[in-house]
């Protein structure tokens, strides 16, 4: 019985390939178009390891494209390379390189319009403007892609994987360097961004808009001109991401604007300028994540409300806390501050004594930031340390009322 | 030159106070390395010893000793030697064992815990630092000839340049806000011997809050190679002017 099911699985693994008729075969320097308009829907194109050139190569029916030994796809600079609008289109294994570059157009590697259920796997795309581009489609699985762009400025280069209008698609375990954007999503919901390694590109890691009930999970932020910005959403899951290394005077962890009712948990933030940067947002939960290393590991403006930021670690960063106003709306309870210098004598583990995690010499450099210049000198010292006892120009409500004595023990994926 | 200078040395070994100094150096090192574990915090607790207490020691020290040895320098200009070897013979001998005591001091804590660049930069600044203060000192002691004067200016000078210094540089900043900064609080900076080295260390420790808005402009600045030899230079230069100036008035001095 179990291995009639196990035969089975394998079997309904296989239906997709095997039930899609018949395989067309293709040599090295053969025409693509031709092949695609040839087929039958369901039918499987195969092209052999070689070099094939064309663009703008249309597809309006369900097929497989499937590459051995990644052959190479060559667009010649010109135009779009593949253009979709179909169900059930598949790519796998191929080698896109050199698709033209306009923004008016916005040329892509593979392009799809209006699909459904389209998968793009295991490909690798260099040179592309944009690499992959989806708009109003669903159902799209996009994994184990490699999209990298050697673009010197920003505006030489489109997204790494841009979605527009999709909805209940998967985006895993791909590898974007040197785009503009490694991951665009707009107006996009219900879908998965899991296991990406997006490191060097040009403006945001990872940048979304207007994307609803979205998830990002395990994803690798590193080295991108500005972090990752993501605006204008609610509901929003982010989970043991990993965001490094994003220096600069405007880039970030994560820039979070207008976000609401959303959660980031268990993520590391290593040093970064600034780890998170919170204006207008809402409703949102910071929990168990590790803030180590950073320039500012949070900045709070004053126009967030209701956030609560609960059991994190704030190691080693230069600054805990800032903000630009005196309103507190939101919560911060039971973290962990490395420069906490309270005691515990109920032993609860948890400091009897309040923590203000702002000092006020990060108000200075709010309002000039010349004047970080004079940090660690022994005058600012004296200032911070008066400023802890008689609080006067820092926020009196932004207080963790139960700050932890130790470390939270926080075994994430990249730790 | 070399007679007078060991004899110097003797003499302040002799009193014990290079063997406590040291002592209290290492006893800091120990329990420093003791209370954390992370390298990034060693060198931020040593950083507020090296910034303040060694220059404070170095100052009060160099002008003690200095009167403390007025009547042997005094003998010594009796005889045939060049007044500035005496001079030099004094100086060099407090040079050394300030700077003597803090490599011994800290670098045997080291040695047995571990130590980074980021600790070696620090000790460098803080025997860089010794030396400055010490000829400071120097310079107080020869312009006065009352051991508790030279003793008050030495201390004013460290409360200059540790406190009312970056005030005066945090005033300027607050009132000019408006205007691009940059370079004028690098030029400030260069007049400090004490923000210098803080600065230096600041590179290497707040790397990821410097990158932003001004820091950027800093971190281009100390940490191209160019900087770096400029800085070291302001920085030897510091460690020689004040010794010069206070050479110079030693060979006029009527004792």
């Amino acid at each position: 019985m179990k291995t009639l099911i196990v035969l089975l699985f394998a079997i309904s693994c296989f239906l997709p390939n095997l039930a899609s008729g018949t395989v067309i075969k293709l040599t090295s320097g053969g025409n693509i178009q031709m092949a695609i308009d040839n087929a039958q829907p369901g039918d499987t194109i195969l092209l052999a390891a070689g070099r094939y050139e064309g663009h703008d190569l249309t597809i309006r029916k369900p097929l497989t494209i499937w590459g051995e030994s990644y052959p190479v796809v060559d667009g010649m600079h010109k135009g779009n390379i593949f253009l979709v609008a179909a169900e059930n289109v598949h790519f796998k294994g191929l080698h896109i390189i050199n698709s033209g570059k306009s923004t008016m157009e916005d040329s892509a590697g593979i392009k799809f319009f209006d699909s459904k259920s389209c998968t793009v796997s295991d490909n690798l795309l260099e040179e592309t403007y944009f690499a992959l581009h989806f708009s109003n489609s669903e159902e799209i699985t996009v994994s184990n892609n490699r999209l990298f762009s050697s673009a010197e400025k920003e505006y030489q280069t489109g997204n790494g994987i841009h979605l527009w209008k999709c909805k209940n698609s998967t985006i895993e375990n791909n590898t974007v360097m040197g785009h503009r954007d490694g991951i665009y999503l707009e107006f996009v919901t219900n879908t998965v961004s899991r296991q990406n390694t997006i490191e060097g590109n040009k403006r945001y890691g990872l940048h979304f808009m207007f994307s609803h009930d979205n998830s990002y999970l395990q994803n690798t932020f590193r080295r991108n001109g500005a972090g990752v910005a993501v605006m204008y959403t609610h509901n929003v899951l982010m989970q043991e991401n990993l965001f490094e290394e994003n220096w600069g005077a405007s880039s970030y962890g994560i820039l979070l604007k207008d976000i609401t009712d959303s959660q980031v948990i268990n993520n590391i933030f290593r040093k970064n300028t600034i780890g998170i940067y919170m204006e207008g947002s809402s409703r949102n939960t910071f929990q168990n994540n590790s803030f180590q290393q950073n320039g500012w590991a949070f900045k709070l403006m004053a126009s967030c409300d209701r956030n609560t930021i609960e059991a994190n670690n704030f190691l080693g960063n230069t600054f805990d806390i800032s903000t630009n106003g005196s309103v507190v709306l939101n919560t911060l309870n039971q973290n962990y501050w490395d420069k906490y210098e309270g005691y515990d004598l109920d032993k609860d583990r948890l400091g009897d004594v309040p923590y203000r995690p702002i000092n006020l010499f990060s108000m200075i450099v709010e309002k000039i930031p010349a004047a970080v210049i004079l940090w660690r000198s022994f005058l600012v010292t004296l200032l911070d340390r008066m400023e802890k006892v008689i609080p006067s120009i820092t926020p009196e409500n932004m207080i963790d009322n139960s700050p932890k004595m130790k470390p939270y023990d926080l075994g994430t994926a990249h730790s | 030159m070399y007679k007078l200078l060991k004899y110097s040395l003797y003499d302040i070994v002799k009193s014990r106070f290079a063997l406590l100094y040291t002592l209290f150096l290492v006893l800091v090192a120990i329990s420093i390395y003791q209370v954390s574990e992370d390298m990034g915090k060693v060198s931020l607790s040593l950083l507020n010893i090296m910034l303040m207490i060694v220059p404070l020691i170095a100052a009060v020290f160099a002008s003690t000793h200095f009167f403390n040895n007025l009547e042997f320098t005094e003998l010594m200009l009796a005889q045939p030697v060049k007044r500035r070897d005496v001079f030099l013979s004094q100086f060099l001998a407090v040079a050394f064992v300030l700077s003597m005591a803090l490599i011994v001091g800290f670098g045997v804590p080291m040695l047995i815990w571990g130590a980074d660049v980021t600790i070696l930069t620090l000790l460098g600044i803080g025997i860089g630092l010794s030396v400055i203060f010490a000829g400071l000192a120097f310079l107080a002691s020869v312009m006065t000839r009352d051991k508790a004067k030279a003793i008050g200016i030495s201390l004013s000078f460290w409360i200059y340049f540790s406190l009312v210094y970056d005030g005066f540089v945090l005033y300027l900043i607050y009132s000019l806000a408006d205007y691009p900064l940059e370079k004028t609080t690098l030029g400030l900076v260069f007049l400090n011997p004490v923000d210098l080295g803080r600065i230096i260390m600041l590179m290497q420790l707040d790397i990821s809050a410097l990158m932003g808005y001004t820091g950027a402009f800093f971190q281009n600045f100390f940490g191209s190679f160019q900087g770096i030899l400029i800085s070291s230079g302001v920085l030897l230069l510091w460690m020689l002017w004040p010794s010069y100036f206070a050479l110079r008035v030693f060979r006029k001095k009527d004792f």
